[in-house]
């Protein structure tokens, strides 16, 4: 077998935009929406595959309409957003099972790289590099709400909006990372890699970058392995991750 | 008579011009309910430029949620919460504030230095406004917000709200499982930064002994307005006693 270089670059520039992204989700209660929302892509995957249409256009449509709902309810109820992201989520993923057609359920679960072409490749570049640039803008304002969401409200952070837009992001990077990793393992180009750069950054300039060098490394790494051992490229990712995750856990521990 | 008095106020005015529209907050009749329960019942108060107000109640009496009102910050979460009254800051006001006791999460990577960038504060003023709390090692900004000790973390949510230049600073229960250590405690700290600042300091606490500290007016509160007024009117008054019940003692500090 042999390494397929569009969907190779294509990997190093969601794997990027995801790690960088995942390092926002510094807290425990981010993460869980970040892990959740990949499965909501799902049924939108299944309705793209019976009518025909590109995937990712599919995954984004209805990662955008779960987004909303959960915002929404967020706002409106005092519900709290793991509870409605579990909702949100057993729903996409029992509609996802009834429309996706059985012989390609595998490809929509892991993600089928080979599928990737250069439309697919110059739309991937261009949606991480606004990913990068949104997910930075906000960075500094998520953090302060992370800390203390009165002391961000009163330096007046709108968190409603920057919720919504990470959330839209994190949709974004998704619809994009499931044709990479398939709807099952995405969240391991998101979760895995900021987990991974935690343990060992000391500040939050280290822990980004680290997050977006490992998002990278992760991700252009299982595409190429995937590609020369010949298997889907999702496991080996998200396989690859977790390693790199247990390695630094590892040296943080040493470092301490 | 009646003239008398008037004129004796006018002289007064006249000696003291300035803070006769220095208000810089004036708040009329707040009342807010949540859930359809009261929390707080027609509140008025004011305070001067450069003055400072503690608001003293025991815990339940809405004094957390006065102090969001003010900051304007109510109306987040969600939440059935209704108010009426009005609030009405000094124009252009900028307010610091220091939150009720609150603890980053474990390994929050997050260094001091990269927490007075979000508000875009340089290392230079960090350092120099670390400095004014109490933190004079260098090195402390390089540390990560989640390794502090937690009256560190105090000290440092102190400087922060200062960055900027702030008009007055609200602060919620600064004392709320504070080790700032040694003799100096976190209200001799703010004392002598309202000293060297000369800014406004409206203080929450259930701690009757920080009345004399700085207070320059003293506002009670049990969902209702208990009182208001001078710590001299305020201290051995009949209302105080009924809301801490009768064993109101409190040692005047002479400075």
């Amino acid at each position: 077998m042999s390494i397929n270089f569009v969907s190779l670059i294509s990997a190093l520039f969601i794997g990027g935009a995801a790690g960088y992204l995942g390092s926002l989700m510094a807290t425990k209660k981010m993460s869980l929406a970040g892990d959740v929302l990949s499965h909501v892509a799902l049924p939108g995957i299944g309705f793209a595959l019976l009518l025909g249409l590109n995937i990712s256009l599919g995954a984004l449509a209805s990662l955008i309409i779960g987004v909303l709902i959960i915002w929404l309810l967020g706002m409106k109820t005092s519900l709290s957003s793991e509870l409605l992201t579990g909702v949100v989520f057993v729903i996409s993923l029992a509609i996802g099972f009834i429309v996706v057609p059985d012989h390609e359920l595998l490809e929509a679960l892991f993600g089928d790289i080979a599928s990737v072409n250069y439309a697919d490749m110059a739309m991937v570049i261009l949606i991480s590099i606004i990913v990068f640039l949104v997910a930075r803008s906000i960075y500094p304002k998520m953090m302060l709400a992370y800390i203390s969401e009165d002391m961000a409200l009163a330096e007046g952070v709108k968190i409603n909006k920057n919720n919504l837009i990470y959330l839209l992001i994190v949709a974004v990077v998704i619809a994009f990372g499931v044709k990479i990793a398939g709807s099952l393992l995405t969240s391991a180009l998101i979760i895995l890699p900021a987990a991974a750069a935690k343990n060992i950054s000391g500040s939050m300039k280290q822990y980004s970058f680290l997050a977006a060098l490992l998002g990278v490394a992760g991700a252009g790494g299982g595409v190429a392995l995937a590609g020369v051992i010949g298997i889907s490229a999702g496991p080996v990712v998200a396989i690859l991750s977790a390693i790199m995750f247990g390695f630094t856990l590892a040296l943080g521990k040493i470092m301490r | 008579m009646e003239i008398l008095e008037n004129n004796l106020l006018e002289s007064q005015k006249l000696l003291e011009p300035a803070r006769v529209d220095s208000k810089i907050l004036e708040v009329r009749n707040l009342s807010i309910s949540c859930g359809g329960e009261k929390i707080l019942d027609n509140i008025s108060f004011s305070l001067e430029g450069a003055d400072n107000l503690v608001i003293l109640g025991p815990n339940g009496a809405g004094k957390s949620m006065l102090l969001k009102a003010l900051l304007g910050v109510l109306s987040f979460g969600g939440g059935d919460v209704a108010t009426s009254g009005y609030i009405k800051w000094k124009d252009d006001v900028k307010i610091g504030y220091v939150p009720q006791k609150i603890s980053p999460e474990k390994n929050f990577p997050l260094s001091v230095e990269e927490f007075f960038k979000i508000k875009k504060i340089k290392k230079e003023e960090a350092i120099n406004l670390l400095n004014m709390v109490g933190i004079k090692d260098e090195r402390f900004i390089k540390k990560q917000i989640s390794k502090i000790s937690s009256g560190q973390f105090q000290r440092l949510l102190v400087a922060w709200s200062l960055a900027g230049k702030p008009d007055v600073i609200l602060m919620d229960e600064p004392t709320a499982g504070i080790d700032v250590g040694g003799e100096e405690t976190i209200y001799n700290l703010i004392a002598n930064i309202d000293k060297e600042k000369k800014l406004s300091i409206i203080l929450v606490t259930h701690d009757l002994s920080v009345v004399y500290k700085f207070a320059d007016n003293v506002l009670c509160l049990n969902k209702k307005l208990i009182c208001y007024g001078t710590p001299n009117d305020i201290v051995g008054s009949e209302s105080l006693r009924k809301m801490y019940g009768e064993d109101v003692s409190l040692y005047k500090h002479e400075h």
